[in-house]
């Protein structure tokens, strides 16, 4: 008995325009951020933070602060129950440095305060005293390579990764053209707008619940029962509306959950603890700074013989996820082409400044700024045009990746390259740039062109966790509701979920809710990063809804007395072809139920086992990989420095557009927040301190800064495992756009961009 | 201090501290949807409009309030039917994570209030002391052009 699949029938939702199932409750302003809730009781958290880059903790003294009328808990190493230990990936984190111990960080935490109200809980946490013993600070790579001075016991080097593709000596003496160039590339800070903040409830029946801004529920569930010492089933983990996270909010909720929750169960009460603006800045992890020397080797007709990098990751004081966001950038480090010979090498160094983390692209921005800037000072140097070189480089089916992993479909790398070219009419954009260049003398403008590729989900490196569950039920009103363990954060997670649950079940998207994640309802379904949520929450959610629908549709054939491959469900009705038997998914959900069928779900999905060799860094690196490029137009002020992109251009391999909407909103910001990252967003620190903590130095693009122009294109060549076809867009809309601009602005003003953020003061050393 | 003023078309009196911010005190009396990101004017988060301008409320304190007819978020809506402005943020898909969005239809409600018909620069400076993350802007100019074509 077979069932008519949405496939077969065609689309009646997918890759339509639809709004955000949660856009009223924000535009009203109802929708609840952690400091949105009020609780009976509740008390405000604060944190006594480190005031050095390295040293040594004497003696904490919180007797005075303790005085202080409504202070209802003063917290320090001893009151750990559980393990003083933070870190997803390396044991190398305190929650709270112990006496003795050294501070690593302008943002360690010594200890955490509880009182009455916040402003009693601040002034506490400047009356904790510590006693300090300074150490000479570890503050640059070349510092910490030295080695005189060790951040942790084990060394200065996190770990070391690496790619050996055939012979790179052999590739670079058949080649005709040989460039090396370094390159840097800074950090770079989220500044989500709604800064970390988390919600710890005590139960005595239950356990701790707790309430939060994260990406990641499971990570949290997995940091704070180990701190207080409590089974999983005793701290339940329920995600508040996100404002914003891209990557910030992977494992640092995990740290703000921690101290949360130590202080909710010392004092029995609720507590909110949510970072002000300067804390987050200061303690929460960035984008990682990476120096990079770069050797490329090509042949008079363009094909590129062989590329090879060491690179050098500013990983800060403790690992976090450094080694995971190191295995991205490896992978990613010689761009999206096929190379034959292939030689990386990167290495993670800790330093006595702030942690490095995830930040949307994950170690992939600096290396495509670095490989892309190559390939154009490669096109100059063989009097080739960029888009050319890139063309006769690219990825198709039957190529191999930087990892030799054969790429057997869905590729639509060239397709992007031919897109962007045609969007941007880049012959005529070309013509217009060099008119523009005659007649101004003191403004310049350029065209930068970059090629990516973006490896979707986890990879090799993170298998264990690329799995996903999905819980649905279909009430007996009809009704519906979702459970999935991945977040919505801004991304529209929750609009594509109830989008493949419409298509699935053929009920009207206002009758299905999705809640926000609670571990309580589904499997670890993994962290909610890596453009991983509408391939895997999204297939475990349309396997769930499959299930149900099996089962409804054989209880309609049954009692109408049709065949089930006659059963249609469809815009809120279930009916047969010729709709001659017809009744609503509510009416047919109603029967359902007073027949004794079940109409509850889980859904599971994985991805088959990627072979990789961390030996050679060579194999299937990730399950399938999103192509994308972008052509960008800049104007440089060559009196300031000052840099003004004008026009953008970007096409982007998608597999299946489900939610267009949602597509271009994720590229629009992806694309102006890699502009941040290339232009404007200087973090400026002194002695290991973060001097620019708020938005009045480190500087985001406002409304002002915005091209005129973003056209924006999507190619869609379907990957068969991803729901109804489709990969990843969260990450890819950004990793273009910083390489894009750098090789811009180095068009139009004649000199290599090396380093990113190109300041007007870096510029204006380049002019000099 | 006791302070009187007219809070989304209703007359509230309250007692306040002398540096209490007005953010706090609209916060304390449920106005959630005024949202702290910066706390010191940079971000827009926490716009509100008071004798028909847009302030940050995080720069305001609570006692300057005093006299004023101020209008947050919570306001806009009536009995479920929403404003122009916050239709056409909907429409025009110009909502992301939704921190910034209060304080963003406020800006955009002050300009509209002002200039009707305000051109694409006329909003770019309205809008200028707004800052979101994740958008890129480009719907929310789209929005506010929307919403001043449906006036």
């Amino acid at each position: 008995m077979s069932i008519r699949s949405t496939e077969e029938i065609g689309y009646s939702i997918i890759g339509r325009e639809v709004k955000r199932v949660d856009a009223v409750q924000k535009v009203t302003g109802q929708a609840k951020f952690v400091a949105d809730f009020d609780m009976k009781g509740m008390l405000y958290g604060a944190l006594v933070l480190s005031r050095h880059a390295r040293a040594r903790v004497k003696h904490i003294d919180t007797s005075y602060a303790r005085s202080l009328k409504g202070v209802r808990a003063i917290l320090t190493h001893k009151d750990i129950p559980g393990e003083n230990q933070l870190g997803e990936v390396i044991n190398d984190m305190p929650c709270l440095v112990p006496e003795g111990d050294e501070v690593r960080y302008y943002g360690d935490v010594v200890a955490l305060v509880a009182a009455d109200t916040l402003k009693i809980a601040n002034e506490a946490a400047d009356m904790v005293k510590v006693e300090y013993e300074e150490l000479e600070p570890v503050l640059t790579i070349e510092e910490a390579l030295e080695g005189k001075i060790r951040v942790h016991p084990s060394g200065n080097i996190v770990t070391s990764k690496k790619i050996r593709k055939g012979n790179v000596e052999l590739g670079f003496l058949r080649s005709d053209v040989i460039i090396e160039d370094d390159f840097y590339a800074h950090y770079q800070e989220h500044t989500y707008l709604e800064t970390q903040g988390i919600l710890a409830i005590f139960d005595s029946d239950y356990g701790l619940t707790i309430y939060g801004s994260m990406q990641c529920p499971y990570y949290v569930q997995d940091a704070v029962p180990r701190v207080l010492g409590l089974p999983l089933n005793r701290v339940r983990v329920i995600q508040a509306e996100t404002g914003g996270a891209f990557g910030g909010k992977e494992e640092i909720p995990s740290h703000v959950a921690a101290q949360c929750a130590l202080l909710a169960y010392h004092t029995r009460r609720p507590v909110l603890l949510v970072y002000p603006r300067e804390v987050d800045i200061q303690t929460t992890s960035k984008r990682h700074p990476i120096k990079s020397h770069y050797k490329i080797g090509l042949s008079k007709n363009g094909k590129i013989n062989a590329i090879e990098v060491v690179a050098h990751m500013d990983v800060g004081a403790y690992a976090t996820l450094s080694p995971i966001v190191m295995y991205r950038s490896l992978i990613h480090a010689a761009g999206a082409y096929d190379v034959p010979n292939v030689k990386i090498d990167i290495d993670g160094v800790y330093t006595n400044k702030v942690p490095c983390g995830a930040f949307r692209g994950f170690g992939t921005p600096q290396v495509f700024f670095a490989i892309e800037s190559m390939i154009d000072e490669a096109a100059e140097r063989l009097k080739m045009d960029p888009i050319e070189l890139r063309l006769k480089n690219a990825l198709r089916v039957g190529s191999r990746t930087a990892t030799a992993h054969l790429l057997k479909e869905s590729v639509g790398a060239v397709q992007t390259i031919e897109h962007a070219v045609k969007i941007s009419n880049y012959e005529a954009l070309k013509r217009h740039v060099a008119e523009f260049n005659v007649k101004n003398r003191f403004k310049k403008r350029g065209i930068g062109v970059s090629h990516i590729i973006y490896g979707v989900s986890l990879g090799a490196a993170g298998q264990h966790l690329d799995a996903a569950s999905a819980l649905v039920q279909v009430h007996k009103d009809g009704s519906v509701s979702l459970h999935i363990g991945n977040t919505e954060m801004g991304q529209g997670a929750k609009t594509v979920m109830t989008m493949i649950a419409s298509e699935v079940l053929g009920q009207s998207m206002d009758r299905i809710y999705m809640a926000n994640p609670d571990t309580s309802y589904v499997q670890d379904s993994g962290p909610t990063v890596a453009s991983r949520t509408t391939v895997f929450s999204g297939n475990a959610l349309k396997e769930a809804c499959e299930k149900i629908k099996r089962r409804m549709t054989e209880y309609f054939a049954k009692t109408r007395e049709v065949s089930t491959d006659d059963v249609i469900f469809e815009g809120g009705t279930v009916r047969t072809l010729d709709g001659a038997k017809k009744t609503s998914f509510d009416a047919l959900a109603r029967e359902c139920d007073a027949a004794n069928v079940k109409l509850i779900e889980t859904g599971w999905f994985r991805t088959p086992k990627l072979h990789w060799d961390p030996k050679t860094g060579l194999g299937e690196a990730y399950v399938t990989y999103a192509y994308a490029t972008q052509i960008v137009v800049v104007e440089v002020d060559l009196l300031t420095g000052r840099t003004n992109v004008t026009e953008g251009y970007t096409s982007h391999d998608v597999g299946k557009k489900l939610n267009p909407v949602g597509l271009i909103g994720q590229v629009q910001g992806g694309f102006v927040q890699g502009m941040g990252y290339a232009i404007s967003e200087e973090l400026k620190t002194e002695n290991g301190k973060i001097l620019t903590d708020n938005f009045n130095t480190y500087i985001i693009p406002t409304v002002m800064d915005i091209p005129k122009k973003l056209k924006i294109d999507f190619v869609e060549d379907e990957f068969k495992t991803g729901p109804f076809g489709a990969k990843g867009i969260g990450e890819p809309s950004l990793m273009p756009t910083p390489a894009a601009i750098a090789n811009a602005i180095s068009n139009a003003i004649g000199k290599r961009v090396r380093r990113i953020p190109a300041t007007p003061e870096y510029v204006m050393s380049l002019l000099e | 201090m006791q302070v009187r003023f007219k809070l989304n078309d209703e007359v509230v009196e309250v007692e306040v501290a002398d540096d209490e911010r007005a953010l706090d005190l609209l916060r304390r009396l449920g106005m959630k949807g005024v949202k702290e990101g910066c706390g010191e004017g940079e971000c827009g988060a926490c716009t509100i409009i008071v004798n028909g301008k847009n302030v940050a409320s995080c720069l305001m304190l609570a006692p300057e309030l005093d006299g004023t007819e101020v209008w947050t978020i919570e306001g806009l809506s009536k009995n479920g039917q929403l404003d122009p402005v916050q239709k056409a943020f909907v429409e025009a898909g110009a909502i992301q994570c939704g921190f910034c969005t209060p304080g963003m239809v406020m800006s955009a409600k002050a300009l509209l209030m002002k200039n009707p018909r305000p051109t694409e620069e006329e909003i770019k400076k309205g809008m200028e002391g707004n800052l979101c993350r994740c958008t890129g802007y480009f719907k929310i100019i789209e929005a506010v052009k929307k919403a001043a074509g449906e006036r």
